[in-house]
């Protein structure tokens, strides 16, 4: 029975940080038709600028806003310099942001060198809940009803307010929003930016649950993609379920079929891709 | 379409005696970038009858090319160490597997035929990582020698030897390829990358065509990966990944996807460039990944069409 409810909660909360990586990526698709392989590059630039913080500081919740302002930050230059001058060319975006993906590596490999790090915690998460001979790590208890929370958050942001608002009818029809008299560009730069922090912030939370290290970049892009391709590319609630059955694919995979583990995440993706490319909730 | 005034077989015979007689002359470090260069060439060669003259962007394609490394190496470890006989086995497996990987892709279009390739290079990466009774796992085949020709009296054994055979058969690729863009069958893959639908019209089968694209394409990369394990005498994983692909992408696009050399001259520049700077800096990837976002920014068509267009416009001024 632990074994399970072990199982449950770490899949639960490998999901709720893969909602937090992936529904960026999967909003900035459907609003700018941009595909950003170094959307990975948020999250390991994020988690590495938590971990400076933390070095300098001590202060967990300090290191969540500094990565969110610094990522979301490098994300609207990523946007407005580079990735808007391609806006129609599929693959142009696919090599640009590949190369944005190698530079952003090199330079965390560089500055924060090749040892996997792992990021401190506030101390009361530290530890664990007991019930009979179930034991839950208190962080990833927290991990998951903040990740429930932010999922809540964005869609009551998307749905119930103005922005939101601007932000549908831009998935639907950017020329008529901006014929609308609304600046449709700084509506892409602030989707773009609040996508980049939400992976910088995913960096922090998921630094302190796995650590972080060369090559998280390329491991979480392909996760976030698999995810954003289940779910359905542009859609906030595909976002939600992809993330919750590649956490449970994912997690339950490595427990039980490891010598298949590597397999659960990307056949499933392309099992989508084949019989509905649109995944489970994208639109046509 | 501009007249180019050679023709690509003069082309290909003053390239490859060029490289014959640059191959005296070079110590054996140089030859080994050169043989480097031209696996890569043959590869984007390869790649590019399928993104350049097909359009469909293959995010890939390092699966085909891994597939006949490690196919040539276990026939070389396991069966025989005939360089024929694990040239074709290999060829063969590549363009089998393509042949099922296609029938997968194909049903997909745009940006989703970028991500369904990603993907299943991602499978194939992870097979090659955890079929350790077969491929190794992490460590990779070792121990793969120089194959035996089958020739008395030609041996592959020395650098020298090798780097005769790799010039000699990129030289075969590249007249092959001459020979297929310029049939009815190349043309039509040309008509279906402007126009799908017309050809569809015009009662070619247009899946059919693409498929058959794909294939050949992947036999290319097959035979690249044939030239790379014996050279390099060990395959990994890494071969099978997401960074080979992206790279072989790279040298279509700023070669110039569509034509002859670009993919050629793109394989030069990726691989001499990277030799060059990791000699002066430990930091490449940086100035690969600046390569990459340059390429895109600048020379989105590829430097052939940009030296044509400059051609172009002295003659017509």
């Amino acid at each position: 029975m632990s074994l399970y409810s072990i199982q449950i909660l770490n899949a639960l909360s490998l999901a709720m940080l893969l909602f937090l990586i992936a529904a960026g990526l999967s909003i900035i698709f459907g609003l700018m038709r941009i595909i950003n392989l170094a959307h990975g590059s948020f999250y390991l630039l994020g988690g590495y600028c938590g971990l400076s913080v933390m070095a300098r500081t001590g202060n967990f919740w300090l290191a969540l806003v500094v990565a969110a302002v610094v990522v979301g930050l490098v994300g609207v230059v990523l946007q407005r310099l580079l990735l808007q001058r391609v806006q129609d060319n599929e693959l142009g975006q696919v090599l640009m942001s590949f190369g944005v993906l190698l530079v952003i590596s090199d330079f965390a490999l560089w500055f924060w060198g090749g040892m996997p790090q792992t990021l401190g915690r506030p101390e009361f998460l530290e530890g664990a809940f007991r019930f009979d001979s179930m034991v839950f790590p208190k962080y990833r208890v927290a991990l998951i009803a903040c990740g429930a929370a932010v999922a809540l958050g964005l869609w009551l942001l998307i749905e119930r307010t103005r922005i939101g608002a601007i932000i549908r009818a831009g998935v639907d029809d950017p020329g008529m929003v901006r014929a609308q008299g609304i600046d449709i560009r700084l509506v892409f730069s602030l989707v773009f930016a609040g996508g980049a922090a939400l992976a910088g912030v995913a960096g922090v939370l998921g630094g302190a649950m796995l650590g972080i290290y060369p090559g998280a970049d390329f491991e979480v892009m392909l996760q976030a993609f698999a995810v954003v391709v289940i779910g359905g590319l542009g859609s906030l609630k595909g976002a939600f379920y992809g993330s919750l059955l590649i956490g449970f694919a994912d997690t339950l995979g490595k427990a039980f079929i490891p010598d298949l583990a590597m397999f659960t995440m990307f056949v499933p993706m392309v099992a989508m891709l084949v019989i509905r490319p649109n995944g489970l909730f994208g639109r046509a | 379409m501009i007249k180019t005034r050679f023709s690509p077989g003069v082309a290909t015979a003053v390239g490859t005696i060029a490289l014959l007689a640059l191959g005296q002359g070079l110590s054996s470090y140089g030859i080994g970038l050169v043989i480097d260069c031209l696996v890569f060439a043959i590869l984007a060669l390869g790649l590019n009858l399928l993104l350049g003259y097909t359009g469909l962007p293959s995010l890939g394609h390092a699966v085909y090319f891994g597939v006949g490394a490690y196919a040539a190496g276990l026939m070389y470890l396991h069966v025989s160490t005939n360089f024929w006989l694990a040239a074709v086995v290999a060829i063969v497996a590549s363009m089998a597997v393509a042949a099922v990987y296609a029938l997968l892709a194909l049903r997909t279009v745009g940006v989703y035929f970028l991500i369904i390739t990603l993907a299943l290079g991602q499978i194939t990466w992870a097979v090659a990582f955890s079929w350790r009774s077969v491929t190794g796992g992490d460590d990779g085949l070792r121990g793969i020698g120089r194959p035996d020709l089958g020739i008395p009296g030609l041996s592959l054994g020395s650098t020298e030897s090798y780097y005769l055979l790799v010039v000699l058969a990129t030289a075969a690729a590249v007249c092959l390829m001459a020979v297929l863009v310029r049939s009815p069958f190349g043309h039509a893959l040309r008509g279906i990358h402007q126009n799908g639908p017309r050809m569809a019209a015009l009662g070619y089968n247009v899946w059919f065509y693409k498929y058959l694209s794909f294939i050949i394409s992947a036999g290319f990369a097959g035979y690249a990966g044939v030239l790379f394990v014996f050279y390099k005498g060990f395959v990994s994983p890494d071969v099978v990944g997401i960074v080979i692909s992206a790279e072989i992408t790279l040298m279509v696009i700023i070669g110039g996807a569509g034509t002859l050399a670009g993919p050629l001259l793109g394989a030069f520049i990726v691989i001499l460039l990277s030799h060059l700077v990791s000699g002066f800096t430990g930091r490449w990837v940086t100035w690969l990944g600046v390569l990459y976002v340059a390429a895109v920014l600048f020379a989105p068509q590829g430097i052939v069409a940009f030296v044509q267009d400059a051609f172009r416009t002295r003659r017509t001024s």
